[in-house]
């Protein structure tokens, strides 16, 4: 197949593809519905490339078999629906802690609990970011089309290993399931992103060492370095400490981890936003459908715009921030009762009239429902 | 505080020394008075001793409990992971870095009650790497709650009018789930656990080892047990030898427990036969 050449794929395709395109050497997975093709063209593709691919017992197992692979030095994936997601937290905390690049993509479905398997929703936008306890550094994306599928997956596999943390790929049902044309151009080894090892002596060797860059080069298992890996609460040398004064530093290290990176970490696309009256923040199907709202409320003269984050969390604040300064309104579409309309909330600074559109019913939300949303936030 | 000479200045003469496999910045190490882990640990590195195994190469992987803080003692690659979940760990590990040899220290807390449907399907996928289950009936760390192996009519924290529930053989479990090495050995027996220990790692494919081991200063002071030196004496009751088995058969204790190897099979190794499944598709995918 020539990887140039434009092909239909679905989005759960394309982001098994681009995982293999990224480089991952190891899938472990638990069937779940809306994202169980991820795991079925994993099994197909990761011994082309002499990965590993297994389906673990749970979807606990699944993903603290992900940490282990990472921690061996894999890229390591997995991927789920909400009520795996939920399963998963515990060991997701792990990997923050113990800085284990990972890539764990939630297609989203309908909840609380099972609730509806077959139909998309946004529901776990809050879970993505608070979802495992304790403060923790996370990164979450979420892509709109298939083709932002396919190099959303590359830049989460690369984002995980150059700032070894785990990374959220949060795709709705729709994103999932369509089917679009995508060019699967193979990233480039800088797109792909490295992992840093740890090099020199072993003597005096810390492997969460403070670094300027926030990132502590990592301990190959058989490189000599024999480190610890823990998920309590440790000092630089690796071993627990309680101690609050080592505590509150190594802990802003890691807190703070992300922030010294959103030059490559925020992503988004603003459209229409300069002379935006009205500014829709949406993601993943809900986007689409602003897109489409935002076209016809200029159409009918009304100045909209629509502001997409791709990287959901961190939030891009200032380009938030600069896309809505001139907005009288924004209207926050999102099919869930109400999570990504809290941060626009938090961020709305500017007096602007925050509307939120909620659909929590299985159905995505047309953009009639946008236009007329956009209409009444300017009476 | 004692006046201890230093680790490095005592005398060597040659054999097993397990001060080569500690990390001596560690110690004093946080186990109580007693506990049997320590003695479990030096059986478990003096296995490793004589099968030569390199440090740089070992990858020792455990749980939450004071089974789960053993590993951080060996200087080794270690990992400290979440509760029930280095089984699952390890398998990633392994899977990935096939060249690691990979020791789980688990608990009976942390093996068969949170982690228990790691530990059934660990024994049936048989992937080569070894469990040191430590037995020691009780959730220790926590304070000394009820375990899947804590004796029967056995005061815990949370069983004060004592314990009501059967316990878990985890070496039946462990055969019944399909695993191709198990044994168990009490921590009275020290060169004895070393050599099962040897043979369950040199074993290729998933093994699994319980060591009878005694928790002192919580489980056997609140159940009148004696002291420690008592309590490890004790384990003679119980013990039945493998080799002994039909000549042995009044339990002396509500809880016996055979000793040795309790089952080899001989069965396929996971990653071998992923391997060879797929090994001709990467070899087509190769010559493309």
């Amino acid at each position: 197949m020539n990887a140039q050449a434009p092909v239909n794929l679905q989005g759960n395709h394309a982001c098994a593809l681009g995982a293999i395109a990224a480089g991952c050497t190891f899938y472990a997975g638990y069937p779940i519905t809306p994202s169980s093709e991820i795991a079925e063209h994993m099994a197909r593709e990761l011994p082309k490339v002499g990965g590993v691919f297994i389906q673990m017992e749970d979807e606990i197992a699944s993903m603290a078999a992900v940490v282990g692979a990472s921690m061996g030095g894999a890229r390591a994936m997995t991927a789920t629906s909400g009520p795996g997601f939920s399963l998963k937290q515990e060991n997701l905390g792990l990997a923050a802690m113990m800085e284990a690049p990972c890539v764990v993509v939630n297609v989203m479905r309908g909840g609380p609990s099972t609730g509806m398997p077959t139909r998309p929703a946004q529901g776990d936008l809050m879970q993505a970011r608070w979802g495992t306890h304790g403060d923790h550094p996370i990164i979450a994306i979420a892509p709109a089309s298939v083709q932002e599928v396919y190099a959303e997956t590359i830049r989460a596999f690369a984002l995980a290993e150059r700032l070894r943390t785990p990374v959220v790929l949060l795709v709705d049902e729709v994103i999932g399931h369509m089917v679009e044309t995508v060019t699967l151009t193979p990233p480039t080894e800088e797109e792909k992103g490295a992992r840093k090892w740890a090099t020199g002596p072993r003597e005096g060797f810390k492997p969460y060492r403070i670094t300027e860059d926030g990132v502590p080069p990592m301990p190959r298992p058989g490189d000599g370095y024999r480190a610890h890996a823990t998920g309590l609460t440790h000092d630089e040398d690796g071993f627990p400490t309680q101690d609050p004064a080592r505590v509150s530093v190594v802990m802003q290290r890691l807190l703070g981890k992300i922030d010294k990176h959103r030059a490559i970490v925020d992503r988004w696309e603003s459209l229409d936003c300069e002379d935006a009256e009205v500014v829709v923040v949406a993601i993943g199907i809900s986007a689409r459908a602003a897109r489409a709202a935002v076209r016809m409320a200029r159409a009918k003269g009304i100045a909209a715009g629509l502001f997409r984050p791709v990287t959901l969390w961190p939030f891009p604040e200032e380009a938030f921030r600069a896309a809505a300064r001139g907005a009288r309104a924004i209207v926050v579409p999102e099919m869930n009762a109400g999570q990504l309309v809290l941060e626009i909330q938090r961020l709305a600074h500017d007096g602007q009239r925050v509307m939120p559109l909620n659909h929590f019913d299985g159905e995505p939300i047309a953009p009639r429902e946008i236009l007329a949303s956009i209409e009444e936030a300017l009476t | 505080m004692n006046e201890r000479p230093a680790p490095d200045s005592l005398p060597r003469d040659g054999s097993f020394e397990i001060r080569d496999w500690l990390r001596l910045e560690l110690m004093p190490h946080f186990m109580c008075p007693g506990c049997g882990h320590g003695i479990a640990l030096r059986a478990l590195l003096w296995a490793l001793d004589e099968l030569r195994v390199r440090k740089d190469d070992l990858a020792v992987v455990s749980g939450i409990g004071c089974s789960g803080r053993t590993a951080a003692y060996i200087d080794a690659n270690t990992f400290h992971v979440t509760h029930g979940r280095p089984l699952a760990f390890a398998t990633g590990l392994k899977l990935a870095r096939p060249d690691l040899t990979v020791v789980v220290i688990s608990g009976d807390g942390d093996s068969l009650a949170i982690g228990g449907n790691h530990f059934l399907h660990a024994c049936r996928r048989n992937l080569d790497m070894t469990l040191v289950l430590l037995n020691n009936e009780i959730y220790g760390m926590t304070g000394g709650q009820v375990s899947p192996t804590t004796s029967a009519a056995r005061f815990t924290t949370t069983t004060p009018f004592g314990n009501n529930e059967p316990v878990f053989d985890a070496c039946e479990v462990a055969k019944a789930a399909g695993a191709t090495f198990v044994g168990r050995e009490a921590t009275l027996q020290t060169p004895n656990l070393k050599e099962l220990l040897k043979e369950a790692i040199a074993h290729h494919g998933f093994s699994m080892v319980e060591v009878i081991s005694d928790c002192t200063e919580i489980y056997g002071r609140k159940n009148d047990l004696g002291n420690s030196p008592e309590m490890i004496l004790n384990q003679k009751q119980a013990m039945r030898p493998e080799a002994y088995r039909n000549t042995v058969d009044t339990p002396f204790r509500p809880n016996p427990f055979h000793t040795g190897v309790l089952a080899k099979r001989d069965r396929p190794e996971y990653l071998d036969t992923y391997r060879a499944r797929t090994e001709a598709l990467r070899k087509r995918e190769e010559g493309k």
